[in-house]
């Protein structure tokens, strides 16, 4: 039987199969038992009650979808009390995603959460809803360095950034994270968009504009994974548009470690149980031993037709 | 606070409740029979394994609509059940083919599979007090208060149903509730008979004539608040089946919400969790 186990820093995961941040909660475990992957990943929490964004807030456009959720959060209090324990009788590790609105805040809320059960957090520097016009940390090399640099002050937990696709620095905002002592990137989050009915002309979510997930993103965070994993030497984590196990096999060559399943989970709730399965029957009908083959094994086609050639 | 809404509280996710046997089901269900019932509603049969029906009325399922060279739906589409039958392995849905989820299930025909998800939600709860219920439909929402009427049949609960919609031919399903012995009562927008005011002294008169003590409604935000309003003044509680855009359907995603009343000020539910079916008062 093939090994599905990789590590992403100091972090042993049985299988590269994650759910991404905000497409999972403890009622998935109504429809499959939630230890057969790799790992488990919370809805993004803040220390404050937050109510969300107005509805609609979500809708679908082609082969994608947009939210505009707005990180409704029942605040620490409750997570602690409620949420915590319910993991706690899981043996996959439990990933804490934060959010806060200023890097302070961040790393205060960082150093509360560092509690036992916890296996690491992810710090969403990402979240395009949360701050005004879409902007985030993760957009600029600057302020990702400086509440990473924050949160590691305030944390000895692993750190994973989850960065932005809505960034024109992807590399330096990658390499900040890095050198401010982040132990994974998860690249990424979803990218800012928006959609409008053309018969009435209305927009079509409550907060104007929303994050793009599902299979029409997947082309961009795959590049992105693939740039990110050149450029530092921390595992990063390949999200977006993960829907089949070809998929996840583009994301291991594109250099990720592992992976994080969204949308896909809303379209079929199986999907994380059903890739494990189908990445084990791959590795398998390969040959392969292990996922070491596959990490980072994207390479150029034998004969480039060089643009000349076109002309 | 309801029973339907207690079972979802804080203390529901504590570790004593791990699950480890699923109860929500996603499996390919094959067509039986899949017919026009007028001409804007489709009656789709599935032949469908016991574990999925073990249902409770008000509950639905996610529906995964097909892509068709007409419509390509990318999120699951919310159904309520229409029926359920595990005698006969059977789960219906009836629909209204009005957009791009129905017009893709429209294209659908028997001996074809559906991937579903289900049974998901709260359903309705008839409390032993309520003896006297009156049903309420207005549109879709008949489909919704269908099985319903067979529980208040089952559980020997005279009932009286009024099914309102915007004209006499698209009425549906009034045998299905005469069979379960109810009494039913039809209006129509055509008919001039279906607004809140005629409504209002319809059902005050129900109330005074037949003990009318519990109410059951969907399909209609305006009914619902006319509801609220007689049953305020006659102290008559009850339930209304809501519906919001959905992504997951099974309260991950945190899309469907709407606000309800409690004693400490609104909060935002999930529809697709502690719903779709709510207390009547508590629905804003």
């Amino acid at each position: 039987m093939a090994d599905l186990s990789t590590r992403i820093g100091a972090l042993t995961l049985k299988n590269p199969i994650m759910p991404a941040s905000g497409t999972f909660s403890e009622e998935l475990a109504e429809v499959f038992d939630l230890d057969c992957i790799g790992a488990h990943v919370t809805k993004t929490i803040t220390r404050e009650k937050r109510s969300g964004n107005p509805v609609p807030r979500v809708c679908e456009v082609n082969g994608a979808m947009l939210n505009s959720i707005g990180i409704p959060s029942k605040g620490a209090d409750l997570f602690v009390k409620n949420t915590m324990p319910f993991y706690a009788a899981y043996e996959a590790p439990l990933v804490i995603s934060i959010s806060a609105n200023t890097a302070d805040d961040f790393a205060r809320f960082a150093e509360e959460v560092s509690a036992p059960g916890v296996a690491a957090i992810e710090v969403n520097i990402s979240c395009p809803n949360i701050e005004d016009h879409g902007k985030a940390f993760a957009i600029r090399p600057g302020s990702t360095e400086d509440v990473i640099r924050k949160i590691r002050s305030a944390t000895h937990l692993p750190i994973w950034a989850k960065l932005s696709p809505n960034t024109g620095e992807v590399v330096e905002v990658a390499q900040a994270a890095e050198a401010a002592g982040a132990d994974a990137l998860v690249t990424a989050n979803t990218m800012l968009a928006m959609a409008i009915d053309s018969r009435s002309g209305e927009i079509r979510l409550g907060n104007v504009m929303g994050g793009l997930s599902g299979p029409a993103l997947k082309p961009i965070t795959l590049r992105m994974t693939y740039q990110c994993a050149k450029a530092v030497a921390i595992p990063v984590i390949g999200c977006g548009g993960i829907s089949s196990v070809d998929d996840v096999i583009e994301y291991l060559m594109a250099g990720a470690r592992a992976v994080q399943v969204g949308t896909a989970t809303f379209i079929s709730p199986n999907t994380m149980p059903r890739l494990v399965a189908e990445l084990e029957a791959t590795l398998a009908a390969r040959g392969l031993a292990s996922l070491d083959a596959l990490i980072g094994a994207a390479r150029l086609a034998d004969e480039t037709i060089t643009l000349a050639e076109y002309a | 606070m309801s029973a339907s809404l207690r079972a979802i509280s804080d203390s529901a996710f504590a570790p004593a409740g791990l699950v480890r046997q699923p109860s929500i089901h996603e499996l390919e269900a094959r067509i039986k029979s899949h017919e026009w019932v007028n001409g804007q509603y489709r009656l789709m049969v599935l032949a469908a394994p016991d574990c999925v029906l073990d249902c409770r009325p008000g509950q639905f399922f996610h529906l995964l609509c097909p892509q068709t060279d007409r419509f390509q739906p990318y999120f699951r589409r919310p159904m309520s059940i229409y029926g359920y039958d595990r005698e006969r392995g059977e789960l219906s849905f009836l629909y209204k083919v009005a957009g791009t989820g129905t017009g893709a299930l429209a294209e659908l025909e028997a001996g074809d599979t559906l991937n579903i998800v289900g049974p998901i939600g709260q359903g309705f709860e008839i409390r032993p007090e309520w003896q006297r219920p009156l049903l309420l439909a207005r549109g879709v929402g008949l489909a919704t208060l269908a099985p319903l009427a067979k529980e208040c049949a089952s559980l020997g609960r005279p009932l009286t149903a009024i099914c309102s919609a915007r004209s006499p031919d698209l009425l549906m399903s009034t045998d299905l509730f005469r069979d379960c012995g109810a009494e039913v009562i039809t209006v129509t927008d055509e008919e001039g008979n279906s607004g809140v005011e005629s409504l209002t002294a319809l059902i005050e008169g129900l109330i005074a004539t037949r003990g009318i003590n519990a109410f059951f409604t969907c399909g209609s935000a305006r009914l619902m608040r006319m509801l609220q309003d007689i049953g305020t003044r006659h102290g008559i509680g009850g339930q209304v089946a809501l519906e919001q855009h959905m992504a997951c359907g099974i309260g991950m995603c945190q899309a469907c919400v709407r606000p309800f009343r409690r004693a400490d000020g609104a909060v935002n539910l999930r529809v697709c969790r502690e719903g779709p079916v709510f207390d009547l008062q508590e629905a804003m």
